[in-house]
């Protein structure tokens, strides 16, 4: 066995000179380090987000109290927040902790490779997503503020400066950070896609790979198609903010007020923006979930001790998911003035996606259905991951029928849906990923008690915040609406006050939900320097990432003198015999020809 | 032959492949005869099967080349994008306040020196094609390979100078139609279909902009790069580059000049 050696030493061994730390650590191009440095900037945006969603939640239920240092908080101010959250949680966050974090940290070493394909451009993909986090963070010091169009920016709200506090320099910033962020993610995904089809270690074939890799592979595919759209999208509302076009609000169009005429010319439509947007913005939910199903798919097989089931077919799902997944952007459309044989067409569609994710669902199921598994807390999150992707997932082809989305849209049963299929599924395969592959990266293991203590908080505040939001949206609670209460002589807070006491439940459920956080950053805190010392391969994996060969060497260039490494079955081989569990690793070269299982 | 050679920084380097014939230029360059799976020098295995870094000359190239390959499909969704709101904008209108239908698109008359700059940037296709095919010439290859001169990189240099020479040409024609149209008061902003113009003229230019940057870095790398191997790899994605954008502007040259 050998022993990992530390970044540092490999460093010295590899250059001439002795770089410092941080000079090392900052112009790294080794693909561990960028996952990890992708890591650390969701990290630092998550706190972001939360914090804001905090106060969203703080405001929506008691609307009169005044933030320190800011005062009230007005109606623009809560639709700053709500802007600033979702960009931050959905880009910074989501779509880049599990594709470039910890596809960067562990993608390489599951293919048997000791590096990515373009390095460099990793690098480069990192420092543009960190600048595109300030730039975007920037727009909280100009003048107006924040914009306060939300995460999907729709015109005329985002297309004219006028339209409001926020949207001229603000909104600038914002269009400038997400086209840097989709120039980044193009880069990195096209780095992801060409590390797994050339540098597979022999034997690695396609139906090898585990579904992991799957899961990134397909995100990244649908990453290079999506976010060029996104881009264009944006060049053509820049277009629109200073050039003189109309591609997105017609000539003569009122704003806040105004006239939209003056130097615009054209027929343009906000409906070509929901176009443009949504071929990005759905596929952009699977790329930040695809990598977590994958995920998913490995913990649970891995810790219920079970083969995958139906190994080709959770494959053949991953890339329908992909496949229909740029199919569906007009659900997001249906009251927004689309031909209604067009909204038959999305309303399919859609349905249709329920059939891979349905298929993916009962995998899990029967992949753990009876089996004695060890209670991890990486398997308790898998099984969380589970059981929120089907809660949110139940409310899709709901969703998904035009005439009920006619109420159901700008409503809060939309908020709960994406954030128990996509925000809380998203976060808790992150966590389940980081427990469990903490001993990759420091040698030991998190804390099994204050991991299971955050299990549990989470979970239960995140039922508690997230499935009530059902409900005040089915009694009418609209999104992107920063008052529900306490506004004298107001027909919609009469309306609204039947949900007050449900919103008041959410607001205690998301406080909890955020302080439990505290117990999971204290885990990492802690066990990062005191954890347990972690065994070669701790949860008793088969995939490459744990086996010695890889673990000794984290250097990317020259590998020459490196123990080769192949991979000789499929990831997932256990089996139980006379007293015991056995597994095979992918590693392993021993004899396929494996005995009968009992 | 016998060559006499002094061990360069790359055949010190302990990534050295002796079983790949590094003998200190880099392991054997991709030639253009042929495109062997196997290994053939006594070395009939399959490449596939061995560990990456020594799948055979055309490793590195096709990794690039991948690479390159989904960048380009990413940069054509891009102008997919573009050109459905061309076609969105042309079909769409809205109604006055008198109630009236109004479709404010008038066709743009491209400035006929577009067909020349068509011309000048397909024949600058022909010469990145001749630079790029001169860079894998079985012969020169293994004598630039061996150590004896650069005769590779000194056979392309003229090619892809006359490439970027076309390139800036197709450039300054752009401009000079961008001229024309504003004498005629087209502007940017004048009508939706001379955005479309514009935008794409304008998208497409940058592009090529920086297809002559990789030009540019692509010579650089002929004079100065150690490597024979990456040498190629620059002129071959270049050109790659090149061709695509050349063949992508036939079709928006078209879109612009008959879908008006
Ligand atoms: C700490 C837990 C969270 C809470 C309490 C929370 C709460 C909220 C609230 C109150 C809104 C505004 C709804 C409205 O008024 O329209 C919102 C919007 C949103 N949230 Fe969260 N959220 C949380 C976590 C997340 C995560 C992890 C994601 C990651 C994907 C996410 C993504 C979004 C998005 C995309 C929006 C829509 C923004 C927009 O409309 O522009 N949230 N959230
Ligand atoms: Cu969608």
């Amino acid at each position: 066995m050998m022993t990992p050696r530390s970044a540092a030493e490999l460093s010295s061994r590899q250059h001439p000179f002795r770089k410092s730390f941080l000079v090392h650590a900052l112009f790294t191009t080794d693909h561990r380090l960028i996952g990890l440095q992708y890591l650390a900037l969701a990290m630092v945006a998550v706190i972001i987000g939360m914090v804001l969603s905090l106060l969203m939640r703080l405001h929506l239920t008691w609307p009169d109290r005044v933030i320190p240092l800011h005062g009230p908080i007005l109606p623009e101010d809560y639709l700053a927040l709500v802007t600033m959250h979702g960009t931050l949680m959905l880009f910074f966050v989501m779509t880049t902790a599990p594709q470039a974090g910890f596809g960067n940290l562990i993608l390489p070493s599951q293919i048997g490779s000791r590096r990515m394909a373009f390095p460099m451009l990793n690098a480069l993909s990192f420092w543009s997503t960190a600048l595109a986090l300030v730039v975007l963070l920037a727009s909280t010091l100009v003048a107006g503020g924040s914009p306060i169009s939300g995460w999907t920016a729709y015109p005329p709200l985002s297309a004219v400066a006028a339209a409001g506090p926020g949207q001229g320099a603000g909104m600038d910033l914002w269009i400038a950070s997400i086209a840097l962020f989709a120039i980044a993610a193009t880069m990195s995904s096209i780095n992801t896609l060409v590390t797994v089809v050339r540098l597979r270690c022999k034997g690695m074939t396609w139906s090898r790979l585990p579904l992991t890799v799957w899961g990134w592979f397909t995100a990244a595919l649908l990453s290079i198609l999506a976010f060029s759209v996104l881009l264009a999208a944006i060049v053509l509302l820049m277009c629109d903010r200073h050039a003189g076009t109309s591609f997105f609000v017609p000539t003569g169009d009122l704003v806040n007020g105004s006239l939209h005429a003056a130097g615009h010319r054209g027929n343009g439509s906000p409906l070509l923006w929901l176009h443009l947007f949504w071929f990005f913005g759905h596929p952009e939910v699977y790329i930040a979930i695809l990598p977590g199903m994958g995920l998913t798919s490995m913990l649970l097989a891995n810790f219920a001790r079970r083969r995958v089931f139906g190994y080709r077919l959770m494959i053949a799902t991953t890339l329908a998911i992909g496949l229909l997944g740029i199919m569906v952007w007009g659900h997001h459309m249906f009251v927004a003035g689309l031909n209604p044989f067009a909204g038959t067409a999305f309303s399919i569609s859609t349905i249709a996606i329920a059939i891979p994710s349905a298929a993916k669902v009962l995998s899990w199921l029967a992949t753990t259905w009876r089996s004695r598994p060890s209670y991890t807390t990486a398997y308790l999150f898998s099984l969380g991951f589970a059981s929120l992707f089907l809660t949110g997932g139940l409310s899709g082809p709901i969703l998904a029928q035009p005439i009920l989305d006619q109420y159901l849209h700008n409503t809060f049963f939309v908020v709960a849906h994406f954030h128990l299929i996509m925000a809380m599924a998203g976060v808790f395969g992150l966590f389940a990923a980081t427990y469990y592959w903490f001993p990759l990266v420091t040698n030991r293991l998190m804390s099994e008690t204050l991991g299971r203590w955050h299990f549990w908080l989470t979970l239960l505040a995140a039922y508690g915040c997230f499935l009530p939001m059902h409900l005040t949206g089915l009694m009418g609670e609209p999104r992107h609406y920063a008052q529900l209460a306490e506004l004298p002589g107001s027909a919609a807070n009469r309306l609204l006050a039947p949900t007050l006491p449900l919103n008041m439940h959410i607001t205690i459920s998301a406080v909890i939900l955020v302080a439990s956080q505290v117990l999971f950053f204290a885990n990492l805190a802690v066990s990062w320097r005191r954890g347990l010392i972690a065994s070669a391969n701790p949860w008793q994996a088969t995939t490459l990432e744990w086996s010695p060969a890889l673990r000794a060497h984290s250097h990317p260039t020259s590998d020459g003198d490196l123990a080769p490494v192949e991979a000789f079955r499929r990831p997932c081989h256990y089996w139980s015999h006379h007293n015991g569990w056995h597994f095979l690793p992918q590693w392993d070269s021993a004899d396929t020809t494996e005995p009968k299982s009992e | 032959m016998p060559v006499t050679i002094t061990p360069t920084g790359t055949e010190r380097e302990h990534g050295r492949r002796v079983e790949d014939h590094d003998h200190g230029s880099g392991r054997r360059p991709p030639i253009d005869k042929g495109d062997k799976r196997t290994g053939g020098n006594g070395d009939g295995d399959n490449w596939s099967n061995r560990p990456q870094g020594r799948r055979g000359p055309r490793e590195r190239l096709r990794t690039y080349r991948l690479g390159l390959f989904f960048a380009l499909a990413s940069d054509l969704m891009f102008f997919v994008a573009i050109v459905s709101t061309f076609f969105v904008a042309q079909n769409s209108g809205r109604f006055n306040a008198y109630n009236h239908y109004i479709n404010e698109w008038l066709p743009t008359t491209i400035p006929p020196v577009l067909w020349l700059n068509t011309a000048v940037l397909l024949i600058s296709s022909l010469t990145v094609e001749i630079a790029r095919r001169r860079m894998f010439h079985e012969q020169f290859v293994m004598e630039e390979w061996f150590g004896l001169g650069r005769p590779t990189s000194r056979r392309a240099v003229p090619f892809l100078l006359a490439t970027v020479f076309f390139g800036l040409l197709f450039l300054a024609g752009q401009a000079l139609a961008w001229k024309q149209l504003a004498v005629q008061h087209v502007f940017f902003a004048s009508n939706p279909s001379s955005h479309f113009f514009y935008l794409i003229t304008y998208t497409h230019a940058i592009h090529l902009f920086l297809g002559i940057g990789v030009l540019l870095i692509a010579l650089y790398g002929l004079f100065f790069s150690r490597q024979l191997e990456t040498r190629q790899i620059l002129v071959d994605c270049s050109a790659w580059y090149w061709h695509t954008m050349g063949v992508l502007w036939v079709f928006l040259f078209a879109l612009l000049a008959f879908f008006q």
